[in-house]
């Protein structure tokens, strides 16, 4: 039985990974978003299983308090910030997207070659999936890099929160409670001051290109 | 070498000859009904290639004699690819003669002579569909070829049979790189057998067309061997699909009456793909043909990953 759900477990693993390379090559923020709850459902189912086959009751809160979180309230934030910035549509890449997919299977061999001996460490059950969490941060890293609209790179940093999270469940069942919640906390509030920031950007520029930002002199 | 295995590959190849072009049709069939139109009839390709077969066949006077030996080549190629996918019994006495990148490589070169064929008339029309075939070709078969290794990389052997054999022992489970390598295959299957999302069979819209471009020129009994061979691979790429990814019920070494259930077996799995086939090209749009290198590209990187997390998850199933 426990057979089944590391396979399972295994199974969300590589569609984690998926959503991170789809990520990556998604042209639309809505869609981002949208990609963005699943990779959270994915997380959450991760999690439960995670919690069913370690017989560690714990991951079964984390589990809720991701959904309640990265399923429901951030993607309701996210929304709501596209809507009133109005930029429901296209992303400007600095690379063009067919390149990016190629550096991001490059990102995944490096990032399994060095999670080979970190993972022979663990004594978790599903410590093979360490190598795929840490290929989800390098990949949501990356696309906080290639993009150069700011709502895509906060989607990315959110992206990146969501493989650490998938890489401390994997590698050791999940942090201390303490640390979880405090990190949920600690993204809430990001995403919240994000927000906020975005819409100075906007008022500032005129849009949300951060590379405005990088012209530090008044004028 | 078995009379048994020389009945069990002569019944596939027939399989394959007679059942291809109602595969095609009954793709048809079901856009058809899921379009909410009556459709042409199950039979349909086979009265096409019977009304093309009694036709005289019109060439072109500048034609070469590639271009007249070219539908035979590409008839034959198809006909070898679809007898050395293991569908019915994985007893072939043809496929020690071909593994799987060879099967690759009878596809590459039936691409080929197409392309040539269709340049060597000299239309516009001709060189543009070859050109599209071969930006399509070269970026399929590395993700063809990726998503072949990954289902090599669980059963250690490039050859068919053995992949096929090793599949079909391995218990029931989730595997996720067989099923990324699912997804890539169907992928490249649409591109390759030009498939809604990347060219529309249906079509005669010069901007769009690749494999109309191609089959232009042809007519008679030339084009109707052109079409039987569209046809046959359409039904190898079922047929890989279904070997690799289904291939529960395939008969082994020594069982004539599995050879026998093989049979009922593989139709009921043809129906449901050809069905899901149609379900898919219902609900997708064709892309601009520009897209359709991303569209690969995607392919192959599913390929990719599949192959990795097949390396670092290992195969729980073996």
């Amino acid at each position: 039985m426990s057979g089944l759900a590391l396979q399972f477990i295994n199974l969300l693993a590589a569609l984690l990974l998926l959503l991170a390379f789809a990520m990556l090559a998604q042209r639309r923020i809505l869609s981002l978003i949208h990609l963005y709850t699943m990779q959270g459902v994915v997380l959450v189912a991760a999690t439960a299983a995670m919690g069913y086959v370690s017989h560690q009751p714990h991951l079964y809160v984390s589990a809720g308090l991701t959904l309640a979180l990265k399923v429901f309230l951030i993607p309701w934030l996210l929304h709501r910030v596209i809507d009133r910035l109005n930029v429901r549509w296209d992303i400007e890449t600095l690379i063009n997207i067919p390149t990016t997919l190629i550096v991001g299977i490059v990102l995944v061999i490096f990032a399994f070659n060095l999670a080979q001996p970190i993972s022979e460490l663990s004594a978790s059950v599903a410590r093979g999936t360490l190598g795929i969490a840490l290929a989800c941060v390098l990949l949501s890293l990356m696309m906080m890099i290639t993009r150069s609209k700011a709502v895509p790179q906060v989607i990315g940093f959110l992206a990146l929160e969501n493989g650490l999270f998938f890489a401390a469940t994997a590698a050791t069942y999940g942090m201390p409670m303490v640390v979880e919640l405090g990190i949920a906390l600690d993204v809430l509030v990001g995403i919240l001051i994000l927000g906020v920031f975005l819409f100075q950007i906007r008022q500032q520029f005129d849009s949300l290109d951060i590379r405005h930002l990088e012209k530090l002199k008044d004028e | 070498m078995s009379a048994l295995g020389f009945a069990a590959q002569l019944l596939e190849i027939l399989a394959a000859l007679a059942l291809a072009p109602l595969f095609l049709g009954w793709v048809n069939q079901c856009r058809a009904w899921l379009q909410s139109r009556r459709g042409p009839g199950l039979l349909q390709p086979y009265r096409t290639l019977h009304k093309l077969f009694n036709k005289d066949s019109v060439l072109a006077e500048r034609a070469s004699p590639l271009f007249r030996a070219a539908p035979y080549l590409v008839f034959g190629c198809m006909t070898l690819a679809c007898g050395i996918v293991p569908t019915l019994s994985t007893e072939l006495p043809l496929s020690p003669a071909a593994d799987a990148i060879a099967l690759v490589g009878l596809f590459a070169l039936a691409r080929v002579f197409v392309s040539l064929a269709a340049m060597d008339i000299g239309t516009a029309f001709g060189s543009l569909g070859a050109r599209r075939e071969m930006l399509v070709g070269f970026l399929a078969e590395p993700a063809l070829l990726m998503v072949l290794f990954t289902t090599a990389l669980i059963s250690d052997s490039t050859s068919l049979t053995t992949i096929v054999r090793t599949l079909s022992a391995r218990e029931v489970g989730i595997q996720p790189s067989l099923a990324l390598a699912a997804v890539a295959l169907v992928m490249v299957a649409l591109a390759e057998n030009a498939r809604v999302p990347v060219d529309n069979p249906a079509t005669h819209l010069e901007l769009t067309m690749i494999h109309e471009a191609l089959v232009l020129e042809y007519s008679g009994r030339h084009l109707a061997l052109m079409e039987w061979a569209a046809a046959l691979k359409l039904f190898a790429y079922a047929c890989i699909g279904i070997a690799l990814f289904v291939p529960w019920g395939v008969a082994g070494a020594h069982a004539p009456l599995a050879l026998l259930a093989a049979l009922p077996l593989l139709l009921a799995k043809l129906a449901l793909g050809g069905f899901l086939l149609a379900l898919l090209e219902t609900l997708s749009a064709k892309m601009r043909i520009f897209r359709v290198p991303e569209f690969l590209g995607m392919a192959f990187m599913l390929a990719v990953i599949a192959m990795l997390v097949n390396l670092l998850l290992g195969a729980p199933g073996r």
